[in-house]
Order: structure tokens, then C-alpha cells, then sequence
């Protein structure tokens, strides 16, 4: 282990030249969130142009500082930029600074390239909604909050940036929030994270109690001499905060409904973002991770957990956003199940994360164009036969479906199948479980990734009457090629040259040359045997046979899977209903015994002094007898005493 | 003679005056039954002066004069101000002051 955390700590560099711009990066988009958000309509007329230049240039500085890292030896590219002191009370001192490294470079680049894309996409997607500033506005704000998240350079910073993408997410998804339904799903989604928040924040403060900072560089150093005990509670609560944001078992549950909000918003912050930052937080607290080989072992199982439920409700979703965001909960599984797997699976959690930006972006985008075509209809049974006269979206769809289904050559092919290399490798009992549980995965996200590429763009046409499908203008469909070329060549760069583990190597540490149980060349065999099978399985299923335009009864299993497993049901009477009823006696306590002692009280003295002012009747020779009576009274008195 | 008739005299004095100040409606004459009241006071007073032999109850007495005479200037005008407001000196009309 120590030799681990001495890979994983480079000394930190002080930024110069352009690497000293990560602050800008940040800046930039917030800025243009700030002119839109604060400007009104004034700015309606060149918001979006304003809103995409602002991610664009961010991109631009963030492909110049890639490059000045390029240029820098392996062991000098950590570089950190301190900006100004946030918290300095006594002995708690809270920095603020950047930390541009190796792995937030790769996100940094993930999220301002996508997210320019997704921007310039949004133009031609958002053209008819008449509050199509105020998204850019939003999107603006998102970038900012993910950049910060991934720039941040200790716990409490990334923190604001974590808590920043959830509110931005909830904007975005309620962004339509005249429907009732929508707004509910935005509310579904914040509670979600802030249950995932929970564990952040609780893990921000046993940081605070038990290392005195909150600095990675601080923490990481308390790290090496805490107790296990220490170490397993701080990664389990850290394991908490990203199963909330990456939408894990068992809070996996909003995802799906997130798909309220705009297709762009489900590219961008649903699939290659946002929804990845608990994975990014895993890998970056690695050496938390380390010495707690117990919180690891809860990461893989709920990685191979979710990979396993997405996959399920993949299968069963009829709606085209609906299926693709179980198919982004199962490919974050995959990308815990590898963070948990330790340094011989960071490098590629953070690949297939690359990648999964990518593909997954693309199919979300080329999604939207279906809808955009169709209506905004989702349900894939009303599509077939989109083929023929969506060519581009087609296509381009066509590359991120075999990239997701590890098609050899394309991306998910590179990254997935390390994935499954990596999960094969230890001994005992668990490779055996999660290498399969893997490879099984690889095989329904080809069968459901496959039902859902031939539903919609090949069979039968089964178009309701009123639509006219269209291929989308080019301002979305560049997007979208520029993606699919991504989604074919990005693995074949990075994975097979060794280029992304060599580049992760200073901060995750080499992941060690161990060999999986299963030969490699078998294994990868398997991999692509299962993924033809179960891409042929769906393409007989659903090309050869006829589609209903209405779902089927289905097995028991289908129909569970469509309900998400009955997630939502366990959430609502395991804590809905239980908290409901919680919240409903307190009520009732609060009403009827503490507010019914107070008001009992103050009607007691009401009433009582209402009956004794009848007293006061104004006559100023009753109040002389009562004087007289008193005086009387007195007199007696005395008298009695003295006797 | 004996000075405790005095005090019998003053008894029934206040008493008088106690009778009228409970019995009476005019304000006037409440008024000046409250006046027979402290002179009926006044005259135990100095009664008691004369039976104790000092001058503490004369002096008292002369006290109760001032207060009296002041006590007159203010109740006048309050009956003055009634009865011009109210056209009448009738204590029981004057009840607005209530619950």
C-alpha cells in the first residue's frame, strides 16, 4: 500500500502559464450562466451563440493546458494553483485551489469537448422553445459546477461543485416544469442526491475529526496511518455519495425519471457527465479505498448489482430515453465495479467512463433527433423503419450502438472488455462472481442496446398517422458525427496503446500486470461470443418478428423490469410511507398535545377572565360598596387578629 | 362630658355619609356626603387627640382639610364637565367606563 500511495501522491507543482487558467475554465461558463440567468430577454436574441462560445473557449484552454501537460515528464504533471483562502479560522483553515492533474484533465477535456457539442446540438433541439436562454443559462451553470467538482483540490471544494451539478440537474430536469409529472421527477431526483449528499458531507466532517483537513494532499497523507475501521466507515460514506449522483443501487431510482427534462440535459448530465462524478470521486479517493478493503468490496457489489439492474430494465423499457438511461445505470455499474476493484481497475473505470461519454452522449443526442423527427414521441413501439429517412441519425446511431455493445474495434469493445479482464482477476470466490456477472452484462447490453436500435430505426413502420419523420438540421446532426467518429476511434487510441493507463499512471498507480483465471484470448472470445449471441437473440426477436404497437403482458420478470424493479414500490413503503406516517403523528402530536395543552391554557384564562370582567359594570357606586365591603373586611380582620 | 359620645357622634356621621355615598344618585350630593365622611373622620381625629393628650390627631386633621379642599377642586370640575357633557348629575348615567 505505501508504495501505491507513493505512486499516487506526485509532489504538486505550483501552475505556471497557461496551466495557471484552470480558475478561467470555470469562470468562463459561469460568466455566461451569470449574462444569461441575470440578463433577461435582452440577451433572448444571441443567448444560445453567448452560451455555447462560453464551454467552447473553456475547451480551447483546456486542449492548450493537455498540451503544456503533454510536454511535462510523467512524474510533473500535477500541478496545483491556489486561489484564495476560503475558511481561516483558528485551526481550521479551508484552501481553495485547482488541482489540474492527470485524471481531472481527462474529465475536464470529457466535459468541455461533450459539452460543447451537446451546446451546439441544444441550438438546433431547444430552436422552438421559447425559453431556450434559460437553458443555456442552466447548461452554462452546469459546466462551471462539473469543472469545479473536477478541479477541485480538496474535499469541501469539490463538495460546492458536487452540490452544484445536483442543483443545476434539478433545474435542467424540471426545465419544463408546467408538467406535473416533470417537476415531480426534478423534486425525485434532488431528494435522491441529497441522500447521496448525506454520505458526502458526513464524510467531509469525519475527514475534518480525523485527519484535521480537507485537502486531498491532507487527506490522503492521514490516510496512510488511520485505522481500518476509520478508513472502511469514510469510504462507505463516500461509496453512499456517489451511488446518489451515479444513480447506483439502491438510488438508482431517479434516473429514470429524470428523462423529464430536455434530451440534451439527458446527454450531457445523465449519461456522459454529471452521472460519472461518483465514479470520478471513487477513483480520486483511492487511497481511502486502499485501506479499507471492506468499503471495496461493498463498491464492486453494488457495482455488479447495478450493472445487472440496468441491464434488466433495459430490456424492458419501451420508451427510447427511458431504455437508455437503464443502459447508463448498468454502464456506471461497470465503472464502479472496476473503481472498486482497486488500482487494477481505475485506469479503466476512467476509460470506459471516456468512452461511455461518448457513445452514450451520441445515442442520447441521436435519441433527441428521433424525437425531434417524431413528434417528441418516445415509445419505441410507434417507431420501425426510421432508416430510410434518417440517414445521419442513423448512421451515427448506428456507430454509438456497436460502440456500446463492444462491437470489436469500436470503443465499449476496449474499454468494457478490460472491464471484464480486470473483474477475473484476484482469487477465491469474487472473480468468479463479478468477472461474470460482467461478461453476463456484456451480453444483455448487446440483446437490450440491439432491441432498441432495430425497434426503432429498422422493421416494420409502425408510425402513429399524424407524424412526418425528418432528418434533423445539420447545427444537430454535426454533433452527432462528430461523436460517432468518438465512439469509433477514442478506445482504439487510448486502449489498446497503453496510452490512458500510462497517462493515469502518477495519480491511480500502475495496475500491475496480474492475469485474470480465464485465459485473456478465451475470455475476450467469450466477451464477443456473448455480445453476438445476445445481439442476435434481439435482432430475431424484434426485426424477423413483427412489433406490437402495444406492449405485451410479458413474463413476470419483463413486467418487474418495466416497473424498474420495483425499486419505487421498496422506496415508497420501506421510506415513503413509513416517513409519511412518521411525519403524520408528529403532526397530529403536535396539534392536538402540544398546541392542544397551550390553547387549552389560554382558553381556560380567556374564558375565566370574559365571565370576571362582567365585574367592571361601570357604576361607580358598585365599585364604592365593594370598597366599603373591602374596607369592612379589613376592619374585621384586624379585629379578629387583635382578639 | 364624656368625649366618647364624640366618637359615637363621628360614628354616626360616617355611617351617614357612607349611606349616601352608596345610596344617593345626585353626584352633588355623593359629593358632599364624601365630605361628611372625612369630617367624620376629623372629628374622631381630634376626639382621639383630646383622649390621648398630644396633638398627632390635630395635626392629621388639618391634614385631611388639605386633602378635602383639594379633593373638592378636582371632583367639582369632574361633576361640572359630567353634567355639562351629559345633562345630568346622575352618578348611575355615567357608565360608559365598562367591560
Amino acid at each position: 500500500m505505501s508504495t501505491y500511495l507513493a505512486a499516487a501522491e506526485p509532489a504538486t507543482a505550483e501552475a505556471t502559464g497557461v496551466l495557471a487558467l484552470g480558475w478561467l475554465l470555470i469562470a468562463l461558463p459561469l460568466l455566461g450562466a451569470a449574462v444569461l440567468l441575470l440578463g433577461g430577454r435582452r440577451t433572448d436574441r444571441w443567448g444560445h451563440l453567448f452560451g455555447t462560445a462560453m464551454p467552447a473557449l473553456a475547451c480551447l484552454i483546456a486542449l492548450a493546458q493537455f498540451a503544456a501537460l503533454l510536454e511535462r515528464d510523467a512524474e510533473e504533471r500535477s500541478v496545483g494553483s491556489h486561489l484564495f483562502s476560503w475558511i481561516p479560522v483558528g485551526a481550521l483553515e479551508v484552501e481553495v485551489g485547482l488541482l489540474l492533474d492527470p485524471l481531472s484533465m481527462c474529465f475536464v477535456l470529457l466535459v468541455t469537448f461533450v459539452g460543447t457539442l451537446i451546446h451546439v446540438y441544444s441550438i438546433g433541439y431547444m430552436a422552438h422553445d421559447p425559453d431556450r436562454r434559460r437553458f443555456f443559462g442552466y447548461l452554462n451553470l452546469f459546466v462551471a459546477a462539473m469543472l469545479l467538482l473536477v478541479l477541485a483540490d480538496s474535499f469541501l471544494v469539490l463538495y460546492v461543485g458536487w452540490e452544484g451539478v445536483g442543483l443545476a440537474s434539478y433545474l435542467l430536469i424540471g426545465f419544463w416544469s408546467y408538467n406535473p409529472t416533470y417537476a415531480a421527477a426534478a423534486k425525485k431526483a434532488f431528494v435522491a442526491n441529497r441522500v447521496g449528499d448525506f454520505g458526502l458531507s458526513v464524510a467531509v466532517l469525519i475527514m475534518f475529526a480525523q485527519f484535521g483537513g480537507v485537502s486531498f494532499s491532507e487527506v490522503f497523507a492521514g490516510a496512510e496511518g488511520a485505522s481500518e475501521g476509520v478508513l472502511t466507515v469514510l469510504g462507505l460514506m463516500l461509496l453512499l455519495a456517489a451511488c446518489g449522483k451515479s444513480a447506483q443501487f439502491p438510488l438508482q431510482s431517479w434516473l429514470g425519471d429524470a428523462m423529464a427534462g430536455p434530451t440534451p440535459v439527458s446527454a450531457l448530465i445523465h449519461a456522459a457527465t454529471m452521472v460519472t462524478a461518483g465514479v470520478y470521486l471513487v477513483v480520486r479517493s483511492a487511497p481511502v479505498f486502499e485501506g479499507a478493503p471492506d468499503a471495496q468490496l461493498v463498491v464492486v457489489i453494488v457495482g455488479a448489482v447495478t450493472l445487472l439492474f440496468g441491464a434488466a430494465i433495459g430490456c424492458a423499457k419501451d420508451d427510447i430515453k427511458k431504455a437508455l438511461a437503464a443502459s447508463t445505470m448498468s454502464q456506471i455499474g461497470y465503472m464502479m465495479l472496476a473503481a472498486g476493484l482497486g488500482p487494477v481497475g481505475y485506469a479503466f473505470a476512467i476509460f470506459h467512463l471516456l468512452t461511455h461519454g461518448f457513445f452514450k452522449a451520441g445515442l442520447f443526442l441521436g435519441a433527441g433527433s428521433v424525437m425531434h423527427g417524431m413528434g417528441d414521441q418516445v415509445n419505441m413501439r410507434r417507431f420501425g423503419g426510421l432508416s430510410s429517412v434518417m440517414k445521419v441519425t442513423w448512421v451515427t446511431f448506428a456507430f454509438g450502438w456497436l460502440a456500446i455493445i463492444g462491437f470489436p474495434g469500436l470503443s465499449g469493445f476496449w474499454s468494457k472488455d478490460k472491464i471484464i479482464e480486470a473483474a477475473y482477476v484476484g482469487d477465491g470466490w469474487r472473480p468468479w462472481v463479478f468477472g461474470t456477472a460482467a461478461l453476463v452484462g456484456a451480453g444483455i447490453t448487446a440483446f437490450y442496446m440491439t432491441r432498441l436500435f432495430v425497434m426503432t430505426f429498422h422493421g416494420k413502420r409502425r408510425w402513429t398517422d399524424d407524424v412526418h419523420p425528418h432528418e434533423s438540421p445539420l447545427v444537430m446532426t454535426v454533433p452527432l458525427m462528430v461523436l460517432a467518429v468518438g465512439s469509433a476511434l477514442l478506445g482504439l487510441a487510448l486502449g489498446p496503446t497503453g496510452a490512458i493507463a500510462h497517462w493515469l499512471e502518477p495519480v491511480v498507480g500502475a495496475h500491475g500486470e496480474e492475469e485474470p483465471v480465464i485465459a485473456v484470448t478465451l475470455l475476450t472470445t467469450l466477451t464477443v461470443v456473448l455480445v453476438l449471441a445476445g445481439a442476435a437473440l434481439a435482432w430475431l426477436t424484434y426485426e424477423r418478428r413483427p412489433v406490437a404497437t402495444t406492449a405485451p403482458r410479458g413474463s413476470w420478470l419483463t413486467r418487474a423490469a418495466r416497473r424498474d424493479l420495483y425499486q419505487d414500490t421498496v422506496n415508497e413503503s420501506l421510506l415513503m410511507h413509513p416517513g409519511a406516517w412518521l411525519t403524520r403523528s408528529l403532526v397530529f402530536f403536535d396539534n392536538r398535545g402540544v398546541d392542544g395543552t397551550v390553547n387549552g391554557l389560554a382558553a381556560l384564562l380567556g374564558g375565566t377572565s370574559a365571565r370576571l370582567r362582567r365585574l367592571q359594570t361601570g357604576f361607580v357606586r358598585s365599585y364604592a360598596l365593594s370598597m366599603f365591603a373591602g374596607a369592612a373586611v379589613v376592619v374585621g380582620a384586624m379585629l379578629l387578629v387583635r382578639l | 362630658m364624656n368625649p366618647m359620645n364624640y366618637v359615637y357622634l363621628s360614628a354616626v356621621l360616617f355611617s351617614i355619609g357612607a349611606a349616601g355615598v352608596l345610596l344617593r344618585r345626585n353626584a352633588i350630593v355623593v359629593f358632599m356626603c364624601v365630605e361628611l365622611m372625612l369630617n367624620a373622620c376629623n372629628l374622631a381625629f381630634v376626639t382621639f387627640s383630646r383622649m390621648e393628650g398630644n396633638l398627632d390627631g390635630q395635626v392629621i386633621a388639618f391634614f385631611v382639610m388639605v386633602v378635602a379642599a383639594a379633593e373638592v377642586v378636582v371632583g367639582l370640575a369632574i361633576i361640572v364637565t359630567i353634567v355639562r357633557t351629559r345633562r345630568s348629575a346622575s352618578v348611575d348615567g355615567a357608565n360608559l367606563l365598562k367591560y
